[in-house]
């Protein structure tokens, strides 16, 4: 194993955690910026809700590609960067949800029940965010104590419906342009994401498998 | 309760008398009309003038001026989108999806040669070069609100004049009954037309009396300039009370057809964008709500949405042309 190695070293240094916090806020800081100096745009709420989102769904890659990572790289102190970029997903995901509220629907509660009630794409997007609401909440330590480590581990894999709800989201909001560049590249990333972890099951069960039978 | 009657010295009128509540109702609406067609225009016009006056022309391409039109409804007072958010915030596929993309690529357009075909149920087929359609009527300002089915509006100077004044001149034959436009589809200089969003080229159509209307615009220019290729160079139609997908760009061919072309739009998604696509604040886009707008450079981040008028305000001009109709049915 190469956990001494290297990479290992950078993954474990004190900074390491830092700098991942300000590269995680960056491109929120960059959207502040441009919404303050015009620099979004002519339709800028459409730009910022959108950016938003789609910065919710790159979080979302990063936070499911820590594992198939950790594996391939021999690196298991990746996972301790895990719960943060699922955290600062769904602080995108709370900032999309809050631009679409406050820009696209003034604020309205009504407004909103009645665009989601509406628009399927929106009821997607939303049952998404409450999924993830749910996962943001018993981030900290004393959730896993509180609901016991198995309970919480069951909780936290809704991550990966999480992640399917949010491709149709964006699938949903993007079929009525027909189109799809842009969401096959993340429906690609998420499906090779999430089939490197039926890989890794596959592969452990087999070990297990082995040990037992000889 | 008792009510006590109070008749002392109070003239009622006979029932025969008071005017009947459709009649009375028809009477203002008249009055609105009148109001709106005649003294709107008149203020509409001038108000119109000053704002392009205010504006000035961008400087970016040759000037293409125009004089004040007379047509109903031509010139609305609203404030002016900014030529930077109107030549940089566009639709055209063929130049790429994103609302960027088409500002970024259109200059690979050529604008010369440029002929237009006109061709089908006419008496005198025929194929214009750009230099003849630029002359072929004296070219008018107007000042349109332009409303996407995404929910966004703008409101844009145009240059150019009626429609109809080219029909005219082709004499369309009594079977005739719609247009069809179809926009250039050059792979060599537009990226998008290698993707399969749509059927290449773009066509869309209108029915004969809606291409008739006096408000449907030959457009060649806007601002003062000529088109920028990404809001359609050389010429394009402008129809500002359907939504804005139906006012094809950069037009090579005009057909005149008996039966309802397809169009591009509704090929793709039939359901979403019919042949109409009527301005209408009371049919929804399956997906979306299109009873509100925002309107493109006003008011920042923090504007409210404005409200979608029926016909993109343009009611009293076109209503007639629906009468009838189950807009519902015929969105």
């Amino acid at each position: 194993m190469s956990t001494r190695g290297p990479l290992h070293a950078v993954a474990m240094h004190a900074v390491a955690k830092p700098v991942l916090h300000l590269l995680c806020l960056l491109p929120l800081a960059w959207l502040v910026y441009a919404a303050a100096a015009d620099g979004l745009g002519a339709n800028p709420a459409e730009a910022l809700i959108r950016s938003l989102g789609d910065w919710t769904l790159r979080l979302l890659c990063l936070t499911l590609a820590v594992t198939p990572l950790r594996v391939l790289l021999g690196l298991p102190a990746l996972a301790r960067f895990r719960r943060m970029l699922g955290v600062y997903a769904f602080v995108y995901a709370a900032l999309h949800l809050l631009a679409y509220a406050w820009f696209d629907m003034g604020l309205d509660a009504g407004e909103i029940a009645r665009d989601v009630a509406k628009r399927p794409f929106i009821l997607v997007g939303m049952c998404a965010f409450t999924l993830m609401l749910a996962l943001a909440a018993t981030s900290f330590n004393r959730a896993i104590r509180w609901l016991g480590g198995r309970r919480w581990q069951r909780l936290h894999r809704s991550v990966y419906l999480i992640a399917l709800l949010a491709l149709l989201h964006f699938f949903w909001m993007r079929a009525g342009k027909n189109d799809f560049a842009e969401v096959f590249v993340y429906a690609a990333i998420v499906a090779v994401l999430l089939l490197a972890r039926v890989v890794l099951f596959l592969g452990h069960r087999l070990q297990v498998g082995k040990l037992s039978t000889r | 309760m008792h009510i006590p009657n109070r008749h002392n010295g109070f003239d009622h009128p006979r029932a025969s008398e008071i005017t009947p509540r459709p009649v009375y109702e028809e009477r203002r609406a008249l009055l609105r009309l009148l109001a709106a067609g005649a003294g709107g225009a008149a203020l509409a016009a001038w108000a119109g003038r000053e704002a392009l006056a205010q504006q000035g022309r961008p400087g970016r391409l040759a000037a293409l001026p125009g004089a004040r039109s007379a047509v109903a409804g031509a010139v609305t007072m609203e404030k002016l989108t900014d030529y930077k958010d109107a030549s940089s915030y566009n639709n055209y596929y063929e130049f790429g999806t994103d609302k960027s993309d088409p500002a970024r690529n259109a200059h690979t357009l050529k604008t010369r040669p440029w002929t237009v075909e006109v061709e089908g149920l006419v008496a005198r087929p025929r194929r214009f070069d750009i230099d003849e359609l630029l002359k072929l009527s004296p070219q008018e300002d107007r000042i349109y609100r332009l409303r996407c089915v995404e929910g966004w509006s703008m409101v844009i100077p145009w240059v150019g004049y009626s429609l109809a004044e080219l029909i005219r001149r082709v004499q369309p034959l009594g079977s005739a009954k719609y247009v069809e436009f179809v926009t250039l589809a050059d792979k060599s200089v537009m990226p998008g037309v290698g993707s399969r969003i749509l059927d290449w080229p773009y066509t869309e159509g209108l029915r004969l009396d809606e291409a008739m209307h006096p408000l449907t615009l030959l457009a060649f220019g806007m601002y003062g300039e000529v088109l920028p290729g990404q809001n359609g160079a050389p010429v394009r139609i402008v129809v500002p009370w359907k939504y804005g997908f139906k006012s094809a760009k950069s037009i090579v061919k005009i057909r005149f057809t008996e039966h309802e072309p397809a169009t591009a739009w509704n090929k793709a998604a039939r359901n979403e964008y019919g042949f109409y696509s009527n301005v209408n604040p009371d049919v929804d886009h399956p997906r979306w709500s299109q009873a509100t707008e925002r309107r493109i450079g006003e008011g920042g981040l923090f504007a409210k949405r404005r409200k979608t008028e029926l016909f993109n305000g343009y009611e009293t001009q076109v209503g007639q042309l629906y009468a009838g109709m189950d807009l519902r049915k015929n969105y």
